[in-house]
């Protein structure tokens, strides 16, 4: 098939998979450096055993689905404990577990967050005591 | 067949960025909207639907309204409505559109309508209307394309298509039926709490629907080149004449409950309405705008030698769309909320960017509406120009 | 080229269809065994009885101890107010009873209205979504995740009790409580008979605020408790109890 527009459709697909893999090479170029997480909170310096409700690699796969299901749990089943793995217990509670030691949201939660993209909704209602007492 | 909708005259393009305008101007309201949150309306505590809800349930009833074209053409072989069947599919599908629209630009967060599919409540009359809603927008959008493309090609339709076209003819009751039911189940509201809501819901529907119809008759003639033919026009008026009445009838029975009955619960809603109460009378002159109207429009498809000149029919049918938007829309969801459930009286108006959404989603209701009667009339004279050349007589 | 279109069209319906199957066939994941914590206060309909009689002239101290602890906002104009507990005269509590021979002590009477909790709630029967749902314990719960604010629940409730939030709530409270979360616009809410405060074995903060004793709050189903007792002594009556929602507060007159 001899077509005249040759030229012009090779460069229009060039374009095309240029932009399409833009998020793959711009990180290649412009390279944002991956976010550090403080744990600087005055709570977590005074614990002696500094532990979360679960251990780090899960909660940093798995703690959106786990917040899920305590919202579903707590909410709507009045199903208020977590027992974790290692059997101790805690309140299904953002604010009243989560944050209690977490109290540094801006250089903790945002800074992942916002590295990834991510907006949960979470915090518009969901309070963090340091930002309501500003 | 879409490709046909991109030719137009000077007129018909005007009309497009027009509509695109006031469209765009919508979405800009509606982002406003999102920011500062629902407050942005006219809407109250004690007034929780407004604007929205009465354009989504008056066009529920305008979508219904293809039913009046669908079964006397093809249930009882009615051949004069054989051509403009297409026509009222397609209202119904830009009407059902509309309603969608107008449910979401309604709703406090949207972001999580689908919550409505992923928790469905069978108890929720709403879940029920999202349903029936979405079946219709399908059954309306297939129908019509399928029989418009076998009319291009001059085939008949294919057999699959009948059955759905039958189905669509009860579907078309029951989105009717089941909006009217999300007011008329609901024990806290005494001016809803009717039987005859469904029934009321369905003769304003069966008026205002095909009144439409019968003036977008008339500006295609006019300006689409296309003829809907005498007959077909003439059986529309008359349904709208009869649908009116019985509207009209179904209003004066309610009336007639109330005032004769005494029951305060269910005067004050009425009295608000067409007196005032309490010195509050947003609603009056609108109300006694839409009586006049209708009666008036009534009268004037009554008389024969009226109802057959197209200019006055336009004016009459004019007046039936405009009179029933005010009753089916501001008529009936304001009032409910008016008295409150504690006797108190909040009135309503819509704001500006309240009207300006409303708008939004009328132009682009009207987009969708005029490119598939652009792609209509394409055919059409395709059709009738071809037939016309070879000297056929066009089969009625 | 048309029979390749309409081939293509079936083949992604169908790839459609077939990629929403495992998210309606999701299995049901086995579920935790209830814990139910020792100190939480439990009861087989929770139900509050008000002794109007006994509040004073101008009294909101349940009023002002309720919004303080739920973070309810104060916008100031009737058009976007948001109010869990407030006060209405007899004639607009009771609108079927009211007329012009009314005991004057019923005619000064500044009653607490709030959601009445019912046995047979129009408002559940009616949430497309489920975001407002009957608790086994009688409460009837909001889940503002959920909540789409379709304001259907407002609508279908017979007593004005629920509130949409038209705009962003935080702004506009004094003081927030850092204990409860604040909602976020576009959401309705009502008195949720502090169901938080009873998980923790405490009453709801009304009933703890009122130095007259007024509300009384209990187990309606248990002829034990202090609000059976009440109930079974003192003539009371409920709001619109002829249209079957069965409320649960009871007026005692």
């Amino acid at each position: 098939m001899k077509n005249k527009k040759w030229g012009l459709i090779i460069l229009g697909l060039g374009i095309f998979v240029v932009g399409v893999t833009f998020p793959i090479w711009y990180g290649t170029i412009k390279s944002t450096p991956a976010p550090v997480l403080s744990l600087d909170t005055p709570v977590i310096n005074s614990m002696q055993n500094k532990k979360c409700v679960e251990d780090t690699a899960f909660m940093r796969a798995n703690h959106m689905k786990m917040l899920n299901d305590w919202r579903d749990e707590s909410v709507r089943e009045g199903r208020r404990t977590y027992t974790a793995k290692d059997g101790q217990t805690f309140e299904k509670s953002l604010t009243g577990t989560c944050i209690q030691c977490h109290t540094n949201k801006e250089q903790f939660c945002d800074r992942c967050h916002n590295y990834v993209g991510a907006k949960p909704t979470c915090f518009s209602c969901h309070i963090v005591p340091r930002e309501v007492k500003k | 067949m879409l490709e046909k909708a991109l030719k137009g005259s000077r007129g018909y393009w005007i009309w497009i960025a027009f509509l695109l305008a006031v469209a765009a101007i919508g979405c800009f309201c509606y982002l406003q909207q999102l920011d500062y949150g629902l407050g942005i309306t006219g809407m109250s505590r004690d007034v929780s639907w407004g604007l929205y809800i009465a354009q989504f349930t008056f066009l529920v009833g305008v979508a219904a309204s293809a039913v009046m074209l669908v079964m006397p053409y093809y249930l009882h072989d009615y051949k004069a409505f054989g051509k403009i069947t297409v026509m009222g599919e397609f209202l119904a599908v830009a009407a059902v559109i509309m309603c969608v629209l107008f449910i979401f630009v309604d709703l406090g967060q949207p972001s999580r309508v689908m919550n409505v599919l992923l928790h469905p409540s069978p108890t929720s009359i709403l879940f029920w209307d999202m349903i029936v809603l979405s079946g219709y927008l399908i059954i309306n959008m297939v129908t019509g394309w399928v029989v418009l493309s076998c009319t291009k090609k001059e085939i008949p339709p294919p057999g699959w298509v009948k059955p759905i076209i039958y189905i669509s003819i009860p579907w078309a009751i029951s989105i009717h039926t089941v909006t009217a039911f999300i007011y008329a189940g609901l024990p806290g509201r005494t001016f809803w709490l009717t039987a005859i809501m469904a029934p009321r819901f369905l003769a304003s529907a069966f008026a205002s629907g095909p009144a439409l119809l019968i003036i977008f008759c008339l500006i295609l003639k006019r300006f689409g080149r296309f003829d809907a033919g005498e007959k077909a026009i003439q059986a529309l008026s008359r349904i709208v004449a009869y649908a009116l009445a019985i509207s009209i009838f179904f209003v004066l029975v309610e009336l007639f409950t109330a005032f004769y009955s005494q029951i305060p619960e269910h005067t004050r809603h009425f009295q608000y309405l067409f007196a005032g109460l309490e010195g509050r009378h947003n609603l009056v002159p609108w109300m006694w705008t839409s009586a006049v109207l209708a009666f008036v429009a009534l009268t004037m498809l009554l008389i024969p030698s009226i109802r057959r000149k197209e200019g006055w029919l336009a004016i009459a049918c004019a007046f039936v769309f405009v009179s029933l938007w005010i009753e089916k829309g501001l008529g009936l969801v304001i009032p409910g909320f008016i008295p409150s459930p504690l006797e108190t009286i909040t009135e309503y108006f819509p704001t500006g960017t309240e009207v300006g959404i409303t708008l939004g989603v009328w132009a682009v209701g009207l987009i969708i509406l005029t490119l598939f009667y652009q792609i209509f009339v394409a055919v059409r004279s395709d059709i009738d120009g071809d037939s016309n050349r070879s000297g056929i007589c066009e089969r009625n | 080229m048309t029979t390749n279109r309409r081939d293509f069209l079936k083949i992604a319906g169908a790839s459609a269809l077939t990629l929403m199957t495992p998210a309606i066939l999701r299995p049901s994941w086995a579920k935790e065994k209830m814990i139910t914590p020792v100190s939480s206060l439990t009861a087989k309909r929770w139900a509050m009885a008000i002794d109007a009689a006994k509040c004073p002239p101008d009294c909101t101290d349940c009023i002002t101890a309720c919004h303080a602890v739920h973070n309810v906002p104060n916008f100031d104009n009737p058009k976007d107010e948001v109010k869990w507990i407030w006060t209405e005269p007899f004639a607009a509590a009771f609108p079927g009873e009211k007329h012009r021979y009314l005991a004057n002590s019923l005619q000064q009477l500044r009653l607490p209205v709030f959601c009445n909790h019912c046995a047979n709630p129009p408002c559940v029967r009616v949430c497309p979504t489920k975001a407002t749902f009957q608790r086994r314990d009688g409460i009837i719960m909001m889940d503002y995740h959920r909540c789409i604010g379709c304001r259907l629940c407002m609508a279908a409730c017979p007593y004005g009790a629920r509130s949409m939030n038209y705009r962003d709530p935080r702004p506009f409270i004094a003081k927030i409580n850092p204990d409860f979360p604040t909602r976020t616009k576009g959401v309705v809410e009502k008195c949720n008979f502090c169901e938080e405060r009873l998980a923790k074995g405490m009453i709801p903060a009304c009933v703890g605020a009122c130095k007259q004793k007024a509300l009384v709050f209990g187990d309606v189903e248990n002829s034990r408790s202090d609000i059976w007792l009440l109930l079974d002594k003192r003539f009371n009556l409920r709001r619109r109890a002829h249209l079957g929602t069965a409320p649960q507060i009871y007026y005692i007159l």
